[in-house]
């Protein structure tokens, strides 16, 4: 995700030659890429960790320190701090790429872009999307929610972070050569991951409670596979339209 | 079948010239419309048995929703055009679209506002129609915000356009959650606009009014879609005959 | 003409509504004719400046 993507020992243009990589190498690359690369600058990767820890912390300050009052408004609190972080962290999933010019050399490779641009969101997501769903039961229970309700919170936060990180690689591509795009980026990308918000926000509510979570689960991993399936291709386009 | 006036549909200077034209048949006609609607709506319909005279908002929300709602398709569907055909003339048209539909999505939240709280007894719910209202009016403002970001005119085009295309086939997945969040709450949906045997006082003002509205917005659309062309074209001599008398 | 401009008690609602709605129409009107303008003046000065230079 720097420029020292040279040192890392993955020529972008060889390996990814068209037909001689084949897309699922060429995606395996990519991912394994973006993970060494991000792994360097672990202070990046903690940074949303630590914005939801903060959001998560404001609730209790501006409500009641009383966990029944809490556990009332915890599924909001906790959905609202992860889709805030996962906006801040979208920041940097085409960014330092667009500006070296590897995401030029992606276009240009002969690979399907799309490919390319899911590993890139993948491995976005495995960065930040996952540990935010670890760190969801740390925050989930400071605001009140029971350990039974943990589960069922950690598999929403899952699929909800990874519809979040495609939906956000779409706004990402359009606002590529954007200076200072993160509100642009945040206008752009909230409206549509309103359905994420709601349908992960009622299965918190309903793991609390002790209640069936099943339908608004399926829900969220059906918005998962729409966001799979044809999110990264408008990405691609959304790349396409910024550097041609 | 000839489609020659199809294909010419694509030349600036063709479209320029019949938007012209077409501007005061349509400005007018919405004008006349409007007016017969609103002398309907405000003196000819009876007072309603449960709303009073306050049901006559109708005769201006119903309109601005339908604006809001109507010119977002538009948009849409002249950007896709655009974009798939590269057509400059979809992507002006789509550029026109914007400002007019963000507007009347304002007054449609507004005067739901004013219906809602001497009806409802509040101004603002979140029902299914009156949220989903709010999304579109922030999916406009991102539209038209991403338009001005971006500087090269052919990239704030494609760019915008695509974001157009993602956020229609977002509607309707926006529109059904929020649905299903507020059948979960039971909160009561607040405009039923397919009111049961609304009488023909009623109904015909309504009819005149969204008429009327759709020319409006035929109207506004030609008069910016003219601004936009022009400020798409770098040349021609069609300019100068235009441009000069 | 007073029972007309009180709406049955609901003119604090309904005229606000009205004259918001006419408001953004107006607007519009207006905003779509001045972009028109804007747009004709710099085409005519990009039209004359690419004159003196031919």
């Amino acid at each position: 995700m720097s420029s020292s993507s040279i040192r890392v020992g993955l020529p972008v243009n060889e390996e990814l030659d068209g037909g001689q990589a084949g897309a699922l190498a060429a995606v395996a690359l990519a991912l394994r890429r973006d993970l060494t690369l991000a792994f360097r600058r672990p202070a990046q990767l903690l940074q949303p960790l630590a914005f939801f820890a903060l959001v998560t912390m404001l609730f209790p300050l501006a409500i009641s320190p009383q966990l029944a009052q809490l556990r009332l408004v915890a599924p909001g609190a906790l959905w609202a701090g992860a889709l805030l972080a996962s906006l801040l962290a979208l920041d940097f999933l085409f960014r330092d790429d667009a500006q070296d010019g590897t995401l030029e050399q992606y276009l240009l490779s002969g690979q399907s872009l799309t490919a390319l641009l899911f590993a890139k969101t993948a491995a976005h997501w495995l960065l930040t999307g996952l540990p935010l769903a670890l760190m969801t039961p740390l925050a989930a229970v400071s605001l009140g929610a029971p350990a039974s309700a943990l589960a069922a919170i950690v598999a929403a936060v899952l699929l909800g972070t990874l519809t979040l990180s495609l939906l956000g690689s779409i706004g990402a591509g359009l606002t590529l050569n954007i200076r200072r795009s993160s509100a642009l980026l945040s206008l752009l990308t909230l409206p549509l991951s309103l359905p994420v918000l709601i349908f992960g926000a009622r299965a918190t509510q309903q793991a609390i409670a002790g209640a069936a979570v099943l339908a608004p689960l399926e829900l969220l991993a059906a918005l998962a596979v729409l966001g799979v399936t044809l999110a990264p291709l408008a990405a691609a386009a959304a790349v396409r339209i910024s550097l041609e | 079948m000839d489609f020659t006036w199809f294909h010419r549909l694509g030349s600036p200077p063709h479209v320029y010239g019949l938007a012209q034209r077409l501007t005061p048949w349509l400005g007018w006609s919405a004008a006349l419309l409007i007016a017969a609607g609103l002398y309907g709506g405000l003196w000819l319909a009876p007072p309603d048995y449960q709303q009073g005279d306050g049901f006559r908002i109708i005769y201006v929300h119903a309109p601005s929703a339908w604006m809001s709602l109507m010119v977002y398709v538009t948009m849409a569907l002249a950007a896709a055009v655009g974009l798939v055909w590269r057509i400059k003339v979809a992507h002006a048209a789509a550029a026109a679209c914007a400002p007019i539909g963000a507007s009347f999505t304002l007054a449609a939240l507004a005067t739901g506002a004013l219906w809602g709280e001497p009806m409802w007894g509040t101004y603002w719910q979140w029902d299914p129609r009156l949220t989903s209202e709010l999304v579109l009016f922030f999916l406009y403002l991102g539209y038209m915000g991403l338009r001005a970001a971006i500087e090269d005119p052919q990239r704030a085009d494609r760019a915008s356009a695509l974001l157009a295309v993602v956020g229609s086939i977002n509607v309707p997945i926006i529109h059904y959650s929020v649905t299903w969040w507020n059948s979960l709450h039971q909160a009561p949906s607040v405009m039923r606009l397919a009111r049961p045997a609304m009488p023909a006082a009623m109904l015909v003002p309504l009819l005149l009014m969204l008429l009327g509205f759709t020319l409006l917005f035929g109207a506004l659309l030609l008069v910016r879609l003219r601004a936009e062309i022009l400020t798409r074209e770098r040349g021609g001599a069609w300019l100068r005959e235009v441009l000069v008398p | 003409m007073r029972e007309f401009l009180d709406m049955g008690g609901y003119a604090a609602f309904v005229w606000p509504a009205y004259a918001l709605t006419l408001a953004v129409v107006i607007a519009n009107v207006l905003a779509a004719r001045r972009a028109l303008r804007r747009a004709q003046l710099l085409g005519r000065r990009r039209l004359s400046a690419r004159g003196e230079g031919a």
